[in-house]
């Protein structure tokens, strides 16, 4: 194979996710194929995002401004905060195009097992915004896992003397799920969040 | 080498992006850690969360080796109790008790079957707090640090046994320990007398006085602390335990 460059090349490739060594090499033999249109626009990209990107100081989102493009955008409802465990969840609530308020990115979840408590958290930041005054509602949108819902109470418990009201996601049936195929966790919270369509 | 057997997932961790390592709990195994490929995904994540009782199979090549789990869900203890935060508490709690206290590889089926019988029925958190405290009891007889609660140490009586001494871990009479009672640890009825009542003031002296020779016995002798999880479960209980503040005069 080639000289120490190539090695490197491959080497910080297979440390991406999704990549192991096998793919890596790969990658960096479809890159060198045609260094001009394929490796100098990528290596372009990741130097001026690098030196752009930053940590949006408001709600923890990834962004090359600050405030980030949320935060900045006066048309989202203001009094609407939406609480997720990292950026990847941000993203994923902004792909739907369903919710038009505020994120907070919290950075991590509590963990008893893995030594994460509070003081690892970013939660200073949604302090700060519900003591302004303009939240009205803090949306718990945590994962549904032993640690999601262990942060989720502890949240709701530490934000419920400010005043705001504090929702969470439902969980149940995903769209496209037959009952069949469920695992029991699913199906219990499903049962367990039923909608009445009619009452006597 | 192979296993099959009934097993209660203690801890999962993550390893590299889709596979985990769990630790999990047998009755003829005890302890045992294994690599699960594809624990983290979609399919199997519901699976692998931590209290979850799941027919489970080992396999390695060699005993000692890491080896593989693949496991079917049996029971799913933690996605039933996320919306209660006292019973997620008490799941945590016990789960971590087990994992940092019980020595790997080897088989404790008391300690095994009574955390069964406690996450099956940890939906009713009052009741299973008090099978808490007596899981916990058990365990640190099975590790050898058993609390002796039969009669007094000072007198021998076997009536209105109320105290436990911190040094010993022997029962002590109201009588007898009048002089010290400041020093020895509150013994809460309900683990002499199974049929006794139990309240919140008596879940935080259960907990208090496992959880001291947890602390110093179980855990200490491995050089660890108490769980994180143990020492939430226990300031959530003395919180509930706490007397409610005076209303205000009107």
């Amino acid at each position: 194979m080639g000289g120490p460059e190539i090695a490197r090349l491959i080497a910080l490739l297979g440390k991406l996710p999704g990549l192991g060594p096998r793919s890596a090499r790969r990658a960096a033999l479809w890159l060198l194929r045609e260094p001009a249109t394929r490796l100098a626009p990528l290596a372009a990209a990741l130097t001026e995002a690098g030196a752009v990107v930053r940590r949006c100081r408001v709600c923890g989102n990834l962004d090359s401004q600050d405030p980030c493009f949320i935060c900045a955008d006066p048309g989202r409802e203001q009094g609407l905060v939406l609480v997720v465990e990292g950026v990847g969840d941000l993203w994923a609530m902004e792909r739907g195009g369903l919710y038009r308020g505020l994120y907070h990115v919290l950075g991590g979840l509590l963990s008893a097992l893995a030594g994460v408590g509070p003081e690892d958290l970013s939660l200073a930041p949604l302090h700060a915004r519900i003591a302004e005054g303009a939240v009205r509602e803090v949306i718990l949108a945590l994962p549904a896992t032993v640690d999601g819902a262990t942060t989720m109470h502890w949240l709701a418990d530490t934000l419920r003397p400010s005043g705001v009201a504090i929702s969470r996601l439902a969980q149940g049936l995903p769209m496209g799920g037959s009952l069949e195929t469920l695992d029991e966790g699913t199906l219990a919270a499903a049962l367990r969040a039923r909608r009445y369509e009619s009452t006597p | 080498m192979e296993w099959q057997a009934p097993a209660i997932v203690l801890d999962v961790r993550r390893h590299g992006e889709n596979d985990a390592v769990a630790t999990l709990l047998s009755e003829a195994e005890g302890r045992h850690r294994g690599l699960v490929r594809g624990g983290q995904s979609r399919r199997q994540a519901a699976t692998w969360q931590v209290g979850s009782l799941v027919a489970a199979r080992w396999t390695g090549r060699l005993a000692d080796q890491l080896g593989h789990f693949t496991a079917e869900l049996v029971h799913p203890s933690a996605a039933l109790v996320l919306d209660s935060p006292l019973a997620l508490a008490l799941l945590a709690a016990a789960c971590a008790v087990a994992e940092g206290a019980l020595p790997e590889r080897e088989a404790h089926p008391r300690i095994f079957a009574g955390l069964f019988r406690l996450l099956a029925g940890i939906v009713a958190p009052e009741r299973a707090i008090v099978d808490l405290v007596r899981w916990e009891a058990d365990l640190l007889a099975d590790l050898g640090y058993g609390l002796d609660l039969r009669c007094c140490a000072v007198s021998g009586a076997v009536d209105d046994l109320a105290f436990v001494s911190p040094r010993t871990g022997r029962a002590v009479s109201r009588t007898a320990a009048s002089p010290w009672a400041e020093r020895l640890l509150p013994l809460p009825a309900f683990l002499c007398d199974a049929a006794a009542p139990a309240g919140a003031s008596d879940w935080r002296d259960g907990l208090r006085l496992t959880g001291h020779f947890l602390a110093r016995d179980g855990f200490g002798a491995r050089h660890r602390p108490l769980p994180p999880a143990r020492l939430s479960l226990y300031d959530r209980i003395a919180t509930l335990a706490a007397p409610s503040p005076d209303p205000p005069e009107s």
